[in-house]
């Protein structure tokens, strides 16, 4: 099936073509044609995934499609491939990255107009797109790490794209240095587990088949690695700290990081060896605990936010939590269905906040903002439906995943991570419709000339708000009179849930209310006149420094790690490996000089070696004949 | 006849002359511990043809000492020369091969 190919490929072919016509003439204005080639790219590429899903959709569950481009290490028995490989699992993924991506897209074109990386952008973000096709398409974890490294390098590139400020390119490295932490767990856990697998599978259907072969030990070890590169792709406790930081970037990257691609990876990841986590349920829980105060500590930090985009970022934070919940708690059909809706709401939510700051002028204060439901009102309903989808109101979209996974929280026996993820409801609903009180509904202070928008930032806004509304559908669960379609097509191997229909409606309703009270809430104290809150209680203050998490890493890491460097750099290099090199090159010159002193030109001492020579070679042979 | 004498007598006038050669400095005196090498070389010629009861030693002891008496005036004219060039007789003088420059 040639075509998986192209998906992957053409988006990597159009960002180099981008980047050589961008690199020709960096200073001519071509907007139109960047914008022509990179929105064309990968609106090609979501034509073909739809495609490919279509024939999916039409046959049997354990279809896969393959495409072999070429052999890439051919040593011995080991062999690697860049193959890929189409499943159910993937066709999900492809499906919200390549149509998603390309609103996203679309977007882009009119916010970033004028300016002058134009072109540069574009490139980037088709490479974006590109590896994190190449990560979900992957037939290897080898291939798939390779797209795990590139959707990092591309989000360093774009989140310190305006690289003229110093602590853009700091967000940048923060958020590449954190990957790397990530990454480097993720490899060593697939060495462990190519290593421990002795040769007998290098593909996921290989690894699949001889998951037996690895004894438990090795394989929790295998488990807790390969979880420690989701915590950094997806921004868990404690790798979280680099996601708010990204909101340097444009609005755009927000929007493609946090709801199509990189933040979703980790969960991809987790589901896509659930064959792996199945056999070890320890590491589940644990999987389940880190992302339950994820979520909490998210929704916290972001309930007492003033930034829009960092209130977004922590929100992102916070939903990628509940689908940790739901992966490791074994209900990976739920997890990837709530990574399909939250990339329509979150992809929503950033563009129309992207809109909003546009309009303002690039004002990202929400408390700065207000009353502006009547002047940017295509940009209000949109943003209220992906509200109302992410608080888990009925029938948008949210609730229908949320509920799945709290469903499935309550029902595993983990009580603690059940009240952890219905607390998180609440504040979700709460600190959502804050949001959307405070920048639309509450007067304004001032009277501001809003900066018209484009139609190519207001059409995926609309395209994005039916599917927030509607895409929950595909997931309706039989307690509530549908079949779960979405379960049923992704067919992973989810853990059976034992838990009457009662129960189900009864936390249903415990869902809405929650969510409902804290909507009543946020209007309460937001909708009307409202003014920037001091921060004046202790409790406040280290909210909105978000605990003092990244003081607390720079005291813990980053500190001794420079103390370190310094110790080695002055004492242990400085000191002593230079004196030893010293030293010996000191001892060089010295026999040098000893040696050249010999040849000082008076033949007389030319005699007096020829003498030494010829004695020695006379007296050796005297005894070695036995003159003596 | 007891040849070790006469090998005795070669090695001695041998070792004088190359300690002659090493350790004096008069150019005159190192060309005279040559030819006390030479002299050596000669008398041994000679005792191993007297050994051999041959006479092909002897002969080419003849042609040597006219060598010697050639390479004597060679010797003597280039000794002159020398001590044209630098006016010394002193063969520590004459070290334009000496590539020590003594710097560390």
């Amino acid at each position: 099936m040639i075509l998986l190919s192209f998906i992957v490929l053409i988006p990597f072919i159009s960002a180099l073509v981008l980047g050589v016509i961008y690199l020709y003439d960096p200073t001519k204005p071509r907007e139109k044609l960047y914008a022509t080639i990179g929105v064309t790219a990968p609106a090609i590429s979501a034509t073909i995934a739809l495609v490919i899903e279509a024939k999916l959709l039409s046959m049997d569950a354990s279809t896969v499609f393959y495409y072999k481009l070429f052999d890439w290490i051919e040593i011995g028995d080991f062999h690697i491939n860049i193959a890929f490989m189409a499943d159910r699992l993937s066709a999900v993924m492809l499906f919200f990255i390549t149509v998603i991506g390309t609103l996203i897209h679309l977007y882009a074109s009119g916010y970033m107009k004028g300016d002058s990386g134009y072109g540069k952008f574009f490139s980037y973000f088709n490479l974006f797109m590109g590896s994190m096709l190449l990560l979900v398409l992957a037939d290897n974890p080898i291939v798939m790490f390779i797209g795990w490294e590139l959707v990092g390098l591309s989000s360093y590139l774009l989140i310190s794209f305006y690289h003229q400020k110093h602590a853009n390119v700091t967000a940048g490295n923060k958020a590449f240095i954190l990957n790397r932490i990530g990454d480097f767990g993720f490899i060593i856990g697939l060495v462990v587990l190519f290593i421990s697998l002795e040769g007998y599978g290098y593909t996921f259907a290989e690894i699949e088949a001889n998951i037996t072969l690895i004894d438990p030990t090795t394989l929790t070890l295998i488990a807790v690695l390969l979880f420690v590169g989701a915590m950094g792709k997806s921004a868990q406790i404690p790798l979280f700290v680099w996601l708010p930081d990204a909101m340097a970037g444009p609005t755009p990257v927000s929007a493609l990081i946090h709801a199509a691609t990189m933040v979703t990876a980790g969960v991809y990841m987790v589901a896509r060896f659930s064959f792996l986590y199945n056999n070890t349920p320890d590491i589940g829980e644990f999987i389940a605990l880190i992302g339950a105060s994820t979520a909490l500590l998210g929704a916290i930090i972001a309930s007492f936010q003033n930034d829009i985009k960092k209130i977004l970022a922590y929100s992102t934070m916070s939903q990628l939590g509940y689908m940790f919940i739901a992966v490791g708690l074994g209900a990976y059909s739920s997890g990837i269905f709530h990574v399909f809706t939250h990339a329509f709401f979150k992809a929503l939510l950033f563009m129309g906040a992207g809109a909003i700051i546009i309009a303002l002028h690039h004002e990202q204060n929400i408390f700065k903002m207000g009353g502006l439901k009547e002047k940017l009102k295509w940009v209000y309903i949109p943003m209220l439906i992906a509200t109302l989808a992410i608080s888990g109101i009925p029938p948008f979209a949210g609730f229908f995943s949320k509920d799945a996974i709290l469903i499935t929280a309550f029902s595993s026996g983990h009580h603690s991570i059940w009240v952890m993820g219905t607390i998180t409801a609440f504040l979700t609903a709460y600190y959502m419709f804050r949001l959307l009180f405070v920048v639309f509904l509450a007067p304004s202070k001032k009277a501001q000339k809003l900066e018209p928008l484009p139609n190519s930032m207001i059409v995926p806004l609309l395209i994005l708000a039916v599917g927030s509304a509607t895409a929950g559908l595909l997931g309706v669960p039989e307690a509530l009179g549908g079949s779960n379609l979405f379960a049923s097509f992704v067919a992973l191997p989810d853990k059976p849930l034992h838990i009457p229909h009662s129960t189900e409606y009864l936390l249903s309703a415990l869902n809405i209310t929650l969510a409902l009270l804290g909507v009543a809430l946020a209007y309460k104290l937001f909708a009307r006149a409202v003014h920037e809150p001091l921060n004046n209680s202790a409790w406040r203050f280290v909210v909105v420094n978000k605990f003092y998490i990244d003081e607390l890493y720079t005291l813990l890491i980053v500190k001794p790690l420079l103390i370190l460097s310094r110790l080695l750099l002055y004492l242990i290099d400085g000191k002593i490996i230079d004196n030893i090199i010293n030293l010996i090159i000191y001892s060089y010159r010295r026999v040098g000089v000893s040696v050249a002193s010999l040849q000082n030109g008076k033949v007389r001492y030319y005699a007096f070696y020829i003498l030494i020579g010829v004695s020695f070679i006379s007296t050796s042979m005297l005894i070695l004949l036995g003159g003596f | 006849m007891i040849p070790e004498q006469f090998f005795i007598v070669a090695t001695l006038l041998f070792s004088i002359g190359l300690v002659g050669v090493v350790s004096r400095r008069n150019i005159f005196v190192v060309y005279l511990s040559i030819e006390l090498m030479l002299s050596s070389v000669n008398l041994l010629l000679v005792t191993f043809s007297r050994i051999d009861q041959s006479m092909n030693g002897s002969v080419m002891a003849l042609l040597l000492i006219a060598v010697i008496a050639a390479e004597a005036s060679l010797f003597l004219a280039m000794i002159i020369q020398l001590y044209r060039s630098k006016r010394s007789l002193d063969s520590d003088h004459f070290n334009l091969l000496n590539q020590n420059k003594g710097d560390l």
